[in-house]
Parts: structure tokens; C-alpha cells; sequence
């Protein structure tokens, strides 16, 4: 598997994504700049964390009118397997690849620490090294990760099994205080209809080894490397 | 002398009801704290003034493109335009 990390003007996790791919996952990996549209054959492209252009406007706003979004929206529309950490989901629903908004966090501070999540479904291609309810452990680190839609595309959501991880605490319960940032139903991160689109606001990429306190975010990086083998990517 | 004549425009992007804003909620709070108790709900929002090329075609089109595409996120947000 081939994997693409896009560098955006105000980027900072993607030479963390760099590393997590290249030296504990050990696959092939480039980085694609915001100027190009070229994907250098990517099979799996990961928008990182950061702060795309500033966070002018509204965080992911600018991002995703960059010349690379240009592949990045064809690239996922047919099937390509994309993955938006943070910053990264923050574009993927700016550009409408992934439903809702990410609003500012309910208690206003920037929120950064170690939390848990629970993981709500197996059946994707980031999640299939997992088992449903499984508890991961990984860092947050964003003022803007309240996910936020209208009831009833929240509904469609969760009908959809669209909701891929929820905040929980280290037992797996969905309580008001895992809640980092007051997201609807504990929501932490959510796939697209077709399941080759993700989004989430911790930083699996900075939970890869023991010493960075976890290492829970190499089972969702394994996943993708044997995605296409285990279930099958349409590409 | 040549003049470049242009018009103006300004649009006004706020949350939708019923979006929460964290920010409104804290500015209110703080209004009560300093003993401005007749405020019992504020809603922040932003405004853009856009300079336009006169003459320019297919104006009002152009500017509500540029506001849902751009300027608001049509998931969260309303906006309203006012031409000068």
C-alpha cells in the first residue's frame, strides 16, 4: 500500500503521519504538496493535523480550494481510501466529502490530552484490525473538534453505522465526561456512506509506539495497510 | 485621469438557530458578571465587505456563490447581503 500525506500551509502532523507510515508501519510513503494534483499513485491519502492556512475563515475552510483537494474530492468520489486527522477531518467536511461541521469546542479552551474511544464499528477499512467496542487510547489536541449536524442527519448517521469511534471513558461508557469538546452522541469520528472516507479529531498518528504513551493508533494504520487484501477496496 | 469605479458589498455570516455558540454564550455571561443583566443572549458572528468591479455581470449570482461556496459553511451558518 502506497500511502500520500498532503503538507498544507500550517500543517504540523505531517511529518508525524510521515514517520508513523514510514518507520513503524514500514510502507512506502510521500508527501504531496498543497500545489500539486498529483496523488504519486497513492492508495490511501491522509490529510493531516494542523492548521491549514491559518485557520482564516473557519478551520478547513481555505484547504479545501487547494489545487491538490482538486484529486483528493475525484480520488475519494471513486473509491480511493482518504483519512482527515483533526485539521485533516476539519477539510474533509469543508469540502463536503464527510457530513456535519466541526464546531469550537463547547468549553471554548483548546483541549489537549490523552483520551479514549470506543470503537463502534469493524467494518471498514480503518477499523478492521479492531474489534467493535474495543478501547483505544490516543491524544486529542484541537479547539475545534465539536461535531456538530441537525438531528436528523445525526440519525442517518448512526442508522448509516456511520459513526466509527465515540469518546468513552477507559471502560468503554459513553459519559458526559469523556466528552472532550461537547460533540453530539460522543462522536469522535465518522466514515463517509461508501466507508473509504474518515475523519476523526485524535491524533492516531501520535499513539504508534510505547513511549509516546500508546501505541493504539498502529492498529488503525495497520488496518489501512491490509485494507485492500482483508476486505476488498473497490478501486 | 482614469477612475476605476467600483461597488460595495458587505455580507453578514452568522450560526444558524439552534447552532450552538460557545462564544455568544461566554461574551453574555461576562455582560451579566459586569452587572449587565438585561442581556440575556448574545450571538457573535462576522462580516466580509467585498469591493466589486463595476458592471461586473450576473452580480447577485456571483456574490451568493462566493458566500456558500466560501465566505459560510452552509452546514452551520445563514448569511445575508447588503449592496452599496
Amino acid at each position: 500500500m502506497k500511502f500520500g500525506v498532503v503538507t498544507f500551509p500550517g500543517s504540523n502532523c505531517d511529518y508525524d503521519a510521515f514517520a508513523a507510515v514510514k518507520h513503524v508501519l514500514h510502507e512506502d510513503v510521500e508527501f504531496l504538496w498543497h500545489e500539486s494534483t498529483d496523488l504519486a499513485g497513492s492508495d490511501v491519502v491522509i490529510l493531516p493535523g494542523g492548521f491549514s492556512y491559518g485557520d482564516y475563515l473557519r478551520a478547513g475552510a481555505i484547504a479545501r480550494f487547494s489545487p491538490i483537494m482538486k484529486s483528493v474530492v475525484p480520488f475519494a468520489s471513486s473509491g480511493g481510501l482518504v483519512v482527515g486527522i483533526c485539521n485533516g477531518f476539519q477539510v474533509l467536511t469543508e469540502s463536503g466529502l464527510l457530513p456535519g461541521a466541526l464546531i469550537r469546542n463547547s468549553h471554548l479552551r483548546f483541549s489537549c490530552k490523552f483520551v479514549h474511544l470506543r470503537v463502534e464499528t469493524a467494518s471498514t477499512a480503518f477499523t478492521h484490525g479492531c474489534r467493535e467496542g474495543e478501547v483505544l487510547k490516543m491524544p486529542i489536541a484541537h479547539g475545534e473538534g465539536n461535531f456538530y449536524h441537525f438531528a436528523g442527519d445525526i440519525k442517518k448517521l448512526e442508522d448509516n453505522g456511520q459513526v466509527v469511534f465515540r469518546y468513552a471513558d477507559s471502560r468503554g461508557r459513553l459519559t458526559p465526561e469523556a466528552n472532550p469538546n461537547g460533540s453530539t452522541n460522543n462522536i469522535a469520528g465518522i466514515c463517509n456512506e461508501g466507508r473509504n472516507v474518515f475523519g476523526m479529531m485524535p491524533h492516531p498518528e501520535r499513539a504508534v509506539e510505547p513511549i509516546l504513551g500508546s501505541s493504539d493508533g498502529l492498529k488503525l494504520l495497520k488496518s489501512l495497510a491490509t485494507a485492500r487484501a482483508t476486505i476488498g477496496v473497490a478501486r | 485621469m482614469v477612475m476605476m469605479m467600483s461597488s460595495k458589498a458587505t455580507v453578514y455570516v452568522r450560526l444558524k438557530d439552534g447552532v450552538l455558540d460557545p462564544q455568544g454564550v461566554t461574551i453574555q455571561k461576562a455582560l451579566n458578571h459586569m452587572g449587565y443583566e438585561e442581556f440575556v443572549s448574545v450571538r457573535s458572528g462576522r462580516f466580509f465587505e467585498l469591493e466589486i468591479q463595476d458592471n461586473a455581470p450576473n452580480l447577485d449570482n456571483r456574490i451568493q456563490e462566493v458566500c456558500a461556496k466560501l465566505l459560510a459553511n452552509p452546514v452551520i451558518e445563514k448569511f445575508t447581503v447588503e449592496k452599496s
